[in-house]
């Protein structure tokens, strides 16, 4: 059976700089994908050729087996939430709503009665007479996303969706979102620079660099098995250091880096290959003391950041290897100790990634 | 001191304008509705003023009989008044229907030429009025250079007759008054954010209905602003109409001029004047009220 949404080969050139660089992927319905990346990367571009604002220098888009990609946007099953919202300012909430519908073949109670239904979706019952103006930032993000949901597209497109908000009501709003889309089974492609943002909502996650889309893959996967040195350091806080394969032991490979370091065996590595290691901070124990365990060696604390839930520290081991972790308040043990001056960390030979770019 | 220096500066800053205006505007148009108020007599002025201050004192004798004249005559002056409203009225019409497209290309161009194209616009104001007429004159005579141009060409054989036509007027008063109406337009149609049009494309609406519904509506008040602009100077043009236009054309402002300098007839010409302000007053008046109608 064809993908639902098959994006292949797009690219967008700008005189020689490619915007978007041969980007292909699937979807399935129903899926909340998410294009992650820093600003100029691209996504926004892609973004917009779905949607139909821009045309492609290659590549096609199909929807359920229909090719779009010359489609004229008016006509395409998508719509899109733009990060300003881009409300009609002269229209009241009602107006804005039922402006899709208006230029479709549904009668007017037809209208009437799913205009109704979507501001229930949305909470905004009883706002239907409002100006946008007279509205909060989080009333005008639930009228623009109930405006494109209006015409029940099979692909709504959503541009930072939650990036006007302030923090509080973005974590909110985060997951009012992800309940919509879950009750209504609309696909949707988030745009978002904010890695936290795509690994709460999302399926599957898309990053992307210079045009180019570099790793797709489920929030767990991109977090825990990023593949470029791009992406694991985009995605979540992250320390790299470099490190020669020394030899295979029967559980571990043995890396020699300032110190030996053992990693997980499930690595294709050869005898003397040179490697780049990352570590997430979570993944390290910080102790005053040595416990004997393995991949542990004694680093001096740099700087430290209470958080409440825990303290990260920024520390350097032998050879100038800078790490980063983070201690979980969890346990009162564990709780922050700001008066050490040096300390241990280990670290289990699962928790090493090895990058291949 | 300071405190002081900052206040008097505060002061100074309200102040300043708002004696300017009204010592060069609020008492001109008082001393105006005191001539239109006044008798008529032969000598420096040619009034005798219905409000004064006297060696014998404070007088006020206002008299009607200026504005009853009018009202007597009405007929004499219902042609000229309704001249000059409908060459208002269709200066401001083709004024905005040539600055619409105008406003709408400059303010979708880039930064860059958006200045220059801007500047260009605003460069005809650089030349006296009067002289662009005379140009213009230069343009559309008889021998002017069209005809020149058209015949050498053996598009026509003679002349064609384009000054002293409603085409000669309104081609003057266009080119006098199009950047008063391009500029506002442009001013709200830049602040329209493409965004906007492109959530509307995105809704199902066709270029024109983008135009309907989102465009026009939300470019209403650079709408109302050009056209006040333009109309309300255009009421009372003299210049253009009495240079480019034939004798049968009589305008108020024509004849405002005549009872002033031909007959020297002050008081009267003061009141045509004022009932003419009173004419153009109507329109802004309406204007606010449709303005606050459509915040509300």
């Amino acid at each position: 059976m064809a993908p639902f949404i098959c994006i292949k080969d797009i690219s967008k050139k700008y005189g020689n700089l490619s915007a978007v660089d041969n980007v292909s992927f699937n979807l399935d319905k129903g899926e909340l994908f998410s294009l992650l990346g820093p600003s100029g990367c691209g996504k926004t571009t892609l973004l917009r050729i779905l949607a139909g604002f821009e045309t492609t220098t290659n590549g096609s888009f199909e929807i359920d087996g229909v090719n779009m990609t010359n489609v004229d946007p008016a006509d395409r099953p998508v719509n899109i939430m733009f990060q300003n919202y881009a409300l009609f300012p002269h229209m009241t909430v009602f107006e804005n709503i039922c402006y899709g519908l208006r230029r479709t073949s549904l009668s007017k109670s037809e209208i009437n009665s799913r205009v109704e239904e979507l501001l229930e979706l949305v909470r905004l019952s009883g706002m239907s007479k409002r100006k946008p103006k007279t509205l909060s930032g989080g009333q005008k993000q639930r009228v623009a996303l109930a405006r494109a949901l209006a015409r029940r597209p099979k692909l709504l497109l959503l541009d930072e969706p939650l990036a006007a908000l302030d923090k509080k009501l973005r974590s909110e709003t985060q997951f009012e979102l992800c309940k919509i889309q879950e009750q209504l089974g609309t696909t949707f492609i988030v745009v978002t620079h904010d890695q936290e943002e795509a690994m709460t909502l999302s399926t599957r996650i898309g990053v992307m660099n210079d045009g180019k889309l570099i790793q797709l893959g489920t929030p767990k996967e991109i977090y825990e098995q990023p593949q470029t040195t791009f992406v694991a350091d985009f995605v979540g806080e992250i320390s790299f250091f470099e490190a020669v394969v020394k030899e295979r032991k029967n559980t571990h490979w043995l890396l020699q880096a300032a110190v030996p370091i053992h990693v997980s065996s499930d690595f294709n590595l050869v005898v003397g290959q040179k490697v780049k290691l990352a570590l997430r901070p979570e993944k390290i124990m910080l102790t005053s003391k040595p416990t004997g365990k393995i991949n542990e060696f004694q680093v001096d604390i740099v700087d430290w950041a209470f958080f409440g839930a825990g303290t990260q520290y920024r520390v350097i081991g032998p050879e100038d290897v800078k790490l980063k972790l983070y201690q979980s308040h969890n346990q009162p043990s564990q709780s922050h100790v700001p008066t050490l001056k040096t300390g241990f960390v280990n670290f289990s030979p699962e928790a090493i990634i090895i990058l291949q770019r | 001191m300071n405190y002081f220096l900052q206040r008097f500066g505060r002061l100074f800053v309200i102040w300043l304008p708002l004696v300017w205006l009204i010592l060069f505007f609020m008492l001109p148009l008082i001393e105006m509705i005191n001539v239109s108020f006044s008798e008529a007599k032969r000598a420096v002025p040619p009034y005798n003023p219905a409000f004064q201050f006297g060696p014998d004192g404070i007088s006020f004798q206002p008299v009607a009989d200026n504005y009853l004249l009018i009202y007597k005559y009405w007929e004499d002056y219902l042609w000229p008044a309704i001249n000059s409203i409908r060459l208002a009225f269709f200066s401001t019409l083709y004024c905005l229907l040539l600055a619409y497209p105008m406003a709408w290309w400059i303010a979708r161009s880039n930064k860059p030429l958006q200045h220059i194209l801007l500047i260009l616009v605003l460069m005809p104001f650089w030349t006296s009025s009067l002289l662009r007429m005379y140009a213009l004159i230069g343009l559309l005579n008889p021998n002017g250079f069209i005809n020149d141009i058209l015949i050498w060409a053996g598009f026509i054989v003679t002349p064609i007759q384009m000054m002293q036509t409603d085409f000669s007027i309104y081609s003057g008063m266009v080119l006098s008054y199009l950047p008063l109406m391009i500029l506002p337009l442009y001013a709200s149609l830049v602040r329209l954010d493409s965004s906007i049009i492109e959530a509307a494309a995105d809704l199902g609406a066709r270029k024109l209905d983008i135009f309907k519904t989102i465009i026009l509506p939300l470019s209403v008040p650079g709408i109302i602003a050009g056209c006040l602009l333009v109309f309300i100077p255009a009421v009372g043009e003299f210049v253009i109409p009495a240079l480019l236009g034939g004798p049968e054309q009589l305008m108020l402002g024509k004849v405002i001029w005549t009872e002033f300098f031909r007959n020297r007839d002050w008081p009267v010409a003061a009141a045509i004047a004022i009932i003419l302000i009173a004419i153009i007053i109507l329109p802004i008046v309406y204007a606010r009220y449709q303005d606050k109608e459509g915040i509300s």
